[in-house]
């Protein structure tokens, strides 16, 4: 038997199944309308939940490339103080980071997508369950036992399907949900562990900065140095142009390093 | 004939078209039986896009079963095998 009819006896027989029949058709419409309505705030939360998942998701996205630029940043001050073997460090720390942020943004992505999903699936349902409604208020007025059944059969099997699809729809966003989350966790580990260097924590500093910075404490002591010379020994030195703030062309690390400074 | 797409909504398809559809359900089918899910992708989608096309989709507020029953466009081949098991993803 086909794919189609075959998916359509199973579903038909769960939403079946799921019908709770009280003796008066009556009751059972009423029970069935809490349930739709539980179902609706499930998927509502649902959608809330993907949506903290995605946020999450984009916070660490941020972190991330964040770090790239301060890498970045790191590899120019590197080459234009001629350390071109700290320069490449940090370049290869930032290709590095790229694979984190390229599957993280993929699976942003996914999440969207999800997202969205959920919230087209919660306004079918809500137009369904509405429509349900509406039907049980008239059934309950005109009510004979007589057509009853028939009738409730109906309503019953169309809001019972819908509540189905809804209820994959779900399962679906929440096995998405719950692997990205479990990534997101290792991620938080990660740049907690420092093997990320988490530059943006206040006082937080890497073995680049460190060693920047001890090279731009050099070079001021050397200026500082010279600029004394100067003022005793008249102009027989001129003090070195060692700015670490200086910028550095962009694309530089492209290109080859600049030997000055110590090496000149 | 009503057919659902899950997570998308149902269409009302002419009795004129389904043996179109029953054709490229066969190829799905026949893909899932194999494992096959270089051919399963596109043949579903194919399918899926036939009913898009050929169907005319119900208002959202309407309450009718489904003849028919077809797999998300982005659904693996072990998520329509769980579909079609008893015990299966739906939960009622």
């Amino acid at each position: 038997m086909s794919i189609m009819k075959r998916m359509g006896l199973v579903f038909r027989s769960k939403a079946n199944k799921a019908l709770d029949r009280a003796e008066d058709p009556r009751e059972t419409l009423d029970y069935s309308y809490q349930k739709q309505l539980e179902l609706l705030q499930k998927v509502r939360r649902g959608v809330a939940d993907v949506a903290t998942s995605r946020k999450r998701l984009e916070l660490q996205l941020n972190q991330l490339q964040q770090q790239q630029q301060k890498l970045h940043d790191q590899a120019q001050k590197a080459l234009s103080m001629g350390r071109e073997d700290l320069a490449r460090e940090a370049l290869t720390r930032r290709s590095g980071l790229q694979q984190q942020v390229d599957s993280l943004q993929e699976q942003h992505a996914q999440l969207q997508g999800e997202e969205e999903k959920l919230t087209m699936a919660s306004q079918r349902l809500q137009a369904k369950v509405e429509a349900f409604r509406t039907r049980k208020e008239s059934m309950k007025a005109t009510y004979t036992a007589a057509e009853a059944q028939t009738k409730i059969g109906e309503a019953f099997s169309g809001i019972s399907e819908e509540m189905g699809d809804v209820g994959y729809a779900m399962q679906r966003a929440e096995d998405k949900t719950a692997q990205m989350q479990a990534r997101s966790g290792a991620i938080d580990e990660l740049l907690a562990s420092g093997a990320l260097d988490d530059v943006t924590a206040p006082g937080g500093q890497d073995d680049i900065s460190r060693e920047l910075d001890s090279l731009s404490s050099t070079s001021d002591v050397e200026l500082e140095l010279a600029q004394m010379k100067q003022q005793i020994g008249g102009s027989e030195e001129k003090p070195r142009e060692i700015d670490p703030s200086a910028q550095a062309p962009t694309g530089a690390e492209e290109t080859q390093p600049k030997r000055e400074g110590e090496q000149a | 004939m009503i057919v659902r797409i899950l997570g998308e909504g149902q269409w009302r398809i002419e009795d004129g078209e389904l043996s179109a559809l029953n054709t490229l359900d066969d190829k799905v089918e026949a893909a899932v039986d194999a494992g096959d899910e270089g051919a399963f992708r596109p043949a579903l989608e194919e399918l899926l896009a036939a009913v898009r096309r050929t169907g005319s989709q119900l208002d959202i507020e309407e309450l009718v079963d489904s003849d028919l029953v077809l797999p998300p466009g982005d659904a693996s081949i072990d998520e329509v095998k769980d579909l079609l098991s008893d015990d299966g993803l739906i939960p009622g």
